[in-house]
């Protein structure tokens, strides 16, 4: 499967777990593939492996002038910039009553400004390439409640929102922009919660798939909406949370 | 593109518009098809210009005895059945409510309603022996927002999302993932129904983000993707091409 082919992708937080799969999967199918994080090691070894296809830039998602930078190498190394995935986020379990404004700006402007700022920053670009997509990464977290997860939530029904209106807004451009809401997903950006990984997996298991969803599972939902089969989609949430938000069962 | 190699699909309302386009799709990405209609001689013709991959065989999906038949007689020809989308639907004429007759609505109902349930419930069991599948039911933007002069329409397709979300939780276990697909206005026979002309219907679509109307193919992409392993970890939600139409409204023209 080549449907990528013409993609030049710029991948936020792609030094590892969705992120690097994503730049791996749409490398496979044709894409060239720009991964940006600030974890410069684990960011440029990805690269090195995915080969030509790929290359690697230092990228703060908060900072307005790192975005226009990235964005304006972007072009000049592969020509154009038609994709871009704003997947770079944290996440921060802590009761409402103990999250100071410190704790809660910090995912703020990691997981909602950040989208904000690389929004914007491409419309421009993607104006001249004729068109794009924009895939925002969210979660389920952007659907639900999550108790811990006051300013985790937040970003992420912001992101929800903000994806609408940038699908107004950039249409006429023939720009489409999606939300990806994953469920369970072992990611290390998980894993750093505290919870081990078979926490994770009795956590997620009960899902009516069964299982925790792997990266790889994403990457896939991203591809689709990168390519042009989703030439008729845009300013929707896209869900792949193993039917976690489905709904409840009365039965064990 | 193979990526429904090893797919076997049994598509409802198959015989034109976007069932037909679902067809020719997955045909071409590596799937065998049951084409399903009760227009028999349109959907014999699709089925003989997409080849050995593709059969048709008529189906009311009113009809339990029709769903029974159709289940096995797919299973027969081509080994087992994996993907199922329910596609066949009608809409009524753009009437309000306080004149929609029983009769009407009830038409309405049993097609794009109870034809799902049926299909649902009678693909369970090849679907377990195949070790898993995936069912897509076409619900609409209508099963998302109002329409006006639809209640019969928006009811069924909000029927329809609705009760995706209870085959995914109960069929999750065998392995089966079941998606609602929405679009949003599509150039197809159905729009036709509506007593709209082809012009009517472009221009109604011109003040949407992508200011166009769709093509039935769009659809088909969406309905392959859901049927393909690339969606292996999505059940249960609802999975929109419409443009952006329920995005949201503008304060400018």
């Amino acid at each position: 499967m080549n449907n990528l082919q013409g993609k030049v992708a710029l991948i936020t937080g792609a030094a590892r777990g969705q992120g690097a799969a994503e730049a791996r999967l749409f490398a496979e199918r044709g894409a060239k593939v720009v991964i940006t994080d600030v974890l410069d090691k684990e960011g440029k070894q990805i690269a090195a492996e995915i080969g030509d296809a790929a290359h690697y830039i230092h990228m703060d998602v908060t900072d307005e002038n790192a975005w226009a930078a990235a964005v304006k190498e972007t072009v000049e190394r592969f020509g154009k910039l038609n994709v871009l995935i704003n997947n770079a986020g944290i996440v921060q379990v802590k009761a409402m009553v103990d999250c100071s404004v410190a704790d809660y700006m910090k995912v703020i402007e990691i997981n909602q400004l950040g989208v904000f700022l690389g929004m914007r920053t491409v419309a421009g670009p993607m104006k001249d390439a004729g068109g794009g997509s924009i895939i925002n990464i969210s979660s389920i977290d952007g659907l639900i409640g999550m108790t811990g997860g006051a300013a985790y939530c937040a970003s992420k029904f912001a992101v929800r929102g903000m994806t609408k209106v940038a699908a107004m807004e950039l249409g006429p451009d023939n720009i489409r922009v999606n939300s990806i809401h994953p469920g369970g997903v072992l990611t290390p950006m998980v894993t750093q919660t505290g919870l081990d990984e078979s926490a994770i997996e009795s956590i997620f298991g009960k899902v009516p798939l069964g299982r925790v969803g792997q990266p790889e599972e994403m990457a896939t939902l991203a591809a689709y909406l990168a390519s042009d089969d989703s030439s008729y989609s845009t300013g929707s949430e896209f869900i792949a949370d193993g039917g976690l938000t489905a709904g409840f069962s009365l039965e064990g | 593109m193979g990526a429904l190699d090893g797919k076997v699909a049994l598509i409802t309302g198959a015989a034109r518009g976007q069932g037909a386009a679902e067809a020719r799709l997955f045909a071409s990405r590596g799937a065998k098809v049951m084409m399903c209609d009760v227009l028999d001689e349109e959907g014999a013709q699709v089925a003989a210009d997409i080849g050995d991959s593709a059969a048709y065989m008529r189906l009311d999906v009113t009809s339990e005895q029709d769903w029974k038949n159709v289940v096995n007689a797919t299973v027969e020809k081509f080994g087992k059945l994996n993907v199922l989308v329910n596609n066949a639907g009608i809409i009524s004429p753009i009437v309000e409510i306080q004149d929609t007759t029983l009769e009407q609505y009830n038409k309405v109902i049993n097609v794009n309603q109870v034809g799902v349930f049926l299909g649902m419930r009678e693909v369970v069991e090849p679907m377990k022996k195949a070790g898993g599948g995936s069912i897509v039911n076409i619900s609409s933007i209508d099963g998302l927002l109002g329409m006006y002069g639809a209640t019969a329409y928006c009811a069924t397709k909000f029927a329809v999302r609705g009760m995706t979300k209870v085959a995914a939780l109960e069929l999750g276990k065998h392995g089966i993932r079941v998606n609602s697909l929405h679009p949003g206005g599509v150039k197809t026979k159905i729009l036709d129904d509506t007593g709209m002309t082809e012009e009517q219907a472009e221009d109604a679509f011109k003040a949407i983000p992508l200011g166009r109307i769709a093509k039935s193919e769009e659809m088909a992409t969406l309905a392959a993707y859901l049927a393909s392993d690339d969606a292996s970890y999505s059940t249960g939600s609802e999975f929109v091409a419409d443009g952006g139409l329920t995005a949201g409204f503008a304060l400018e023209g």
